[in-house]
């Protein structure tokens, strides 16, 4: 007991030098916890993703379109529920740094596909009565100041010309991390004028999705539908939407796995504040852990000591590291609204910010508690300052 | 001012083990703002190396990306008969009309699929790009099934070695040679002939048409004339600023995160510097009373305190930034959001990033030493040297 409050007051005995390295623990933990988040916001999508959902796209790669014939063939494959289309629109909208995501939507039926955007009704009947009507994400609305009724001018880059088209509902997500950043359209508004323009372009989609009964039969339907269309000229490659979402977080592969060396080296920077903070301090008081020596402390004692203080801080650190992190993450995710849809504090981050914590506030007074264990009586009561 | 920079330099001397921890801390934050701004610029720099001054590019109108841009034939046919046109040894216009699509291969690493760009293209391709050199093997004979790839490409994914086949587009395509384009972004595509790669994806156009001006002058002309052709609905660019343009999403990405790492982790390292520059102070207050007593003035002694403290940013700058240059020796390979590509690129510093570092790590040690130094000036004569 006379140990922890013999802690609690060292601990005082430099206020400024305390709070300081408390406040630059903090800021480390908060960053490891930002960084932990830009990480967690790559995996969103494949956090996000239906085990029941199976995504078919072309075998060459994801910018080869599939023509519309396939979906009877699909449909008849045993354990496919219900079949759909998206197509990627890519669309600028008055500049190309005002990204985000058109997806063609085949029918109003395809809304069922994602149980996770919540609709009103009046929307979906508007979504399939007017062929150039929208629905759009909240977070877009937000982000451009949108209101319902808006008519919208996109650029097409895959499909070429000028798109008007009128904003008649705004989407909310069922989860915190679902994506409300999309711009929802009709498939048959562009398939019609492709018909017109470019009749070798119509009648294709970018992408099926495929909804299955049994999600545990997932593999065995994925390889059915290739194989309907295996040495056609539109082989296709099926995947759950877990892996498909997964090849695009590998594509970014390295800027990942250099987010996350970073995040372990600022662990680095937390441990030199500690452990300079620690060896300062002991430094000052070898003659003071000389008297407690010759009073009959024990090294345990002194270690419990130095160890005491300097797991106090880390802990204190890491507590309010997690409490400023917060309106930190608030205000990045706002920032890259754009780049990440769902930027959230990653659950996991607690108990590594504890375990972290711990192992610094372990490491930093190791040095100095051996120094003080080993130092003997007589010269730590001879050195002055 | 030889004494001042002497004694604040042995005054670090003495505490070995609080100024090494300290200028860890500084040249770790000084070591990841260099290493990710030196990334971004890689990126910047294969993708501008990829172009040539006096190459211009055509797509289609509106479209960023060769990928999603589509030219017909008679289109290309009117853009290489423009007079503008350097005419090659043969009289014939040095302009490539290209198909250019993504496919996936695996990679040699992991097995796992990645987009890789596949340019349909002809002969005239070389003497369009005179930093790509055939490094092994030969040409690709047009008429036929075979490729070369790009140095990237044949190092780092499966089946584009010389002398492999790799399949796409219901085909074996076999590897006859390989180039090298000193690191531009050719290095990460595989080449081959223009009309076999339009047959094989059934895709009978073309995505871009490049062409080398007679005189780099003369692309506005080039540029107005052709943009305002009825029959054409395209783009004319300078191929510089259609590559630069392609490094913009990814670059401005990486440097976005990175500065707001930094001055996340400047934050943490200003502390651990505050932190030793307060102890600095207590520890001499005797020292600081006798200097004020045998008249050295406030303004001298803050001096030396910031100085000080300045050279713990600069030795952590330095460490940190020869710690960041010797990443110019790892190369890596990522997607480019801007064109969904697989491109490999290197960390590349230049001068701005040195002295970014610079200005950053003397904002840290400034910012960190101006409060201990403030308080060592404010000291009083009478009570630091009763101190001892």
């Amino acid at each position: 007991m006379h140990v922890l409050r013999l802690i609690y007051k060292n601990a005082l005995r430099h206020k400024l030098r305390t709070a300081l390295t408390v406040l630059g623990i903090a800021i480390a933990i908060m960053a490891f916890g930002l960084l932990r988040a830009v990480i967690g916001a790559w995996y969103a999508g494949v956090a996000q993703a239906a085990p029941d959902r199976l995504i078919c796209r072309s075998r060459i790669s994801i910018t080869f379109d599939l023509p519309v014939a396939q979906k009877p063939k699909i449909e008849r494959i045993p354990g496919v529920a219900a079949v759909t289309s998206g197509s990627w629109f890519g669309g600028i909208y008055k500049d190309p740094k005002n990204f985000f995501a058109q997806i063609a939507l085949e029918s109003v039926e395809s809304f069922r596909f994602y149980p996770e955007f919540i609709v009103d009704s009046a929307a979906l009947a508007a979504f399939a009565s007017e062929r150039n009507a929208v629905i759009v994400g909240e977070a877009t609305m937000k982000r451009f100041g949108w209101k319902i009724g808006d008519v919208i001018r996109l650029q097409g880059m895959i499909y070429p010309g000028d798109w008007d088209f009128v904003i008649r509902g705004i989407y909310t997500g069922r989860n915190p991390s679902t994506d409300v950043s999309q711009f929802l359209l009709n498939w048959n508004c562009i398939d019609q004028r492709m018909q017109q323009e470019w009749p070798a372009r119509a009648g294709r989609v970018g992408w099926w999705v495929i909804k299955i009964s049994d999600p545990s039969r997932a593999a065995a339907i994925s390889a059915a539908v290739d194989r309907e269309f295996d040495n056609s000229p539109d082989e296709t490659l099926t995947e759950t939407e877990a892996a498909f979402q997964q090849s695009y977080v590998a594509m970014a592969g390295t800027i990942v796995f250099s987010l996350k060396v970073i995040s372990f080296l600022v662990i680095g920077i937390i441990l030199l504040v500690a452990a300079n903070t620690m060896a300062m301090t002991a430094r000052e008081r070898i003659a003071e852990y000389a008297v407690l020596k010759t009073l009959g402390f024990r090294s345990g004692h002194l270690l419990g000591l130095i160890a005491g203080e300097s797991l106090l801080m880390s802990v204190l650190g890491a507590a309010l590291g997690i409490v400023i992190l917060f309106p930190v993450v608030g205000g990045v995710g706002a920032a890259l609204q754009a780049w990440f849809p769902a930027f959230l504090v990653d659950p996991q981050t607690y108990p590594m910010a504890a375990v972290i914590a711990l192992l610094v506030g372990g490491l930093a007074a190791a040095f100095p508690a051996w120094r003080a264990i080993s130092v003997s009586i007589v010269n730590g009561l001879r050195r002055i300052g | 001012m030889g004494l001042i920079l002497g004694y604040t330099l042995r005054n670090l001397a003495v505490r070995k083990l609080t100024t090494t921890l300290t200028v860890s801390g500084l040249s770790l934050v000084v070591f990841v703002f260099a290493a990710v701004m030196m990334l971004a610029h890689g990126l910047e720099k294969t993708l501008v190396a990829t172009g040539s001054a006096d190459n211009a590019i055509v797509v289609r109108a509106a479209a960023s990306t060769e990928t999603v841009s589509l030219l017909s034939r008679e289109q290309g046919a009117i853009v290489k008969t423009q007079p503008e046109i350097l005419l090659g040894g043969d009289g014939a216009p040095v302009a490539a009309g290209e198909i250019v699509v993504l496919i996936n291969i695996d990679k040699r690493k992991n097995g796992e699929p990645a987009n890789v760009v596949i340019r349909g293209t002809v002969p005239a391709a070389f003497p369009l790009r005179p930093n790509v050199k055939l490094t092994s093997g030969r040409m690709f004979t047009p008429g036929t099934s075979e490729v070369i790839a790009g140095s990237a490409v044949a190092a780092n994914f499966r089946g584009c070695g010389l002398g492999e086949h790799v399949t796409f587009a219901g085909r074996e395509w076999n590897v006859v040679g390989t180039f090298d384009a000193g690191g531009a972004g050719f290095d990460s595509e595989l080449w081959g002939d223009v009309e076999q790669v339009q047959q094989s994806f059934r895709r009978p156009i073309l995505s871009s048409m490049t062409v080398k001006l007679r005189d780099p002058a003369e692309f506005q002309k080039f540029k107005e004339r052709l943009e305002s052709d009825p029959r054409l609905t395209i783009d004319v660019k300078r191929e510089l600023d259609y590559y630069a343009d392609q490094s913009r999403a990814t670059a401005t990405f990486i440097r976005v995160i990175g500065t707001v790492i930094s001055i996340i982790f400047a934050f943490g390292a200003m502390v651990g510097a505050m932190i030793t520059m307060y102890a600095t102070v207590a520890n001499r207050t005797v020292e600081i009373g006798t200097l004020r007593a045998i008249g050295f003035s406030r303004r001298a002694v803050m001096l030396v305190f910031l100085i000080e403290s300045l050279w713990l940013s600069l030795i952590g700058a330095g460490i940190g930034l020869v710690a960041a240059s010797l990443m110019s020796l790892v190369r890596i390979s990522t997607t480019n959001w801007d064109t969904l590509s697989e491109l490999a690129f290197g960390f590349a510093v230049s001068p701005q990033i040195i002295l970014g570092s610079l200005i950053f790590a003397v904002a840290m040690g400034l910012c960190g030493g101006f409060l201990p130094a403030v308080r060592a000036a404010r000291a009083n004569i009478v009570e630091s040297l009763r101190a001892a």
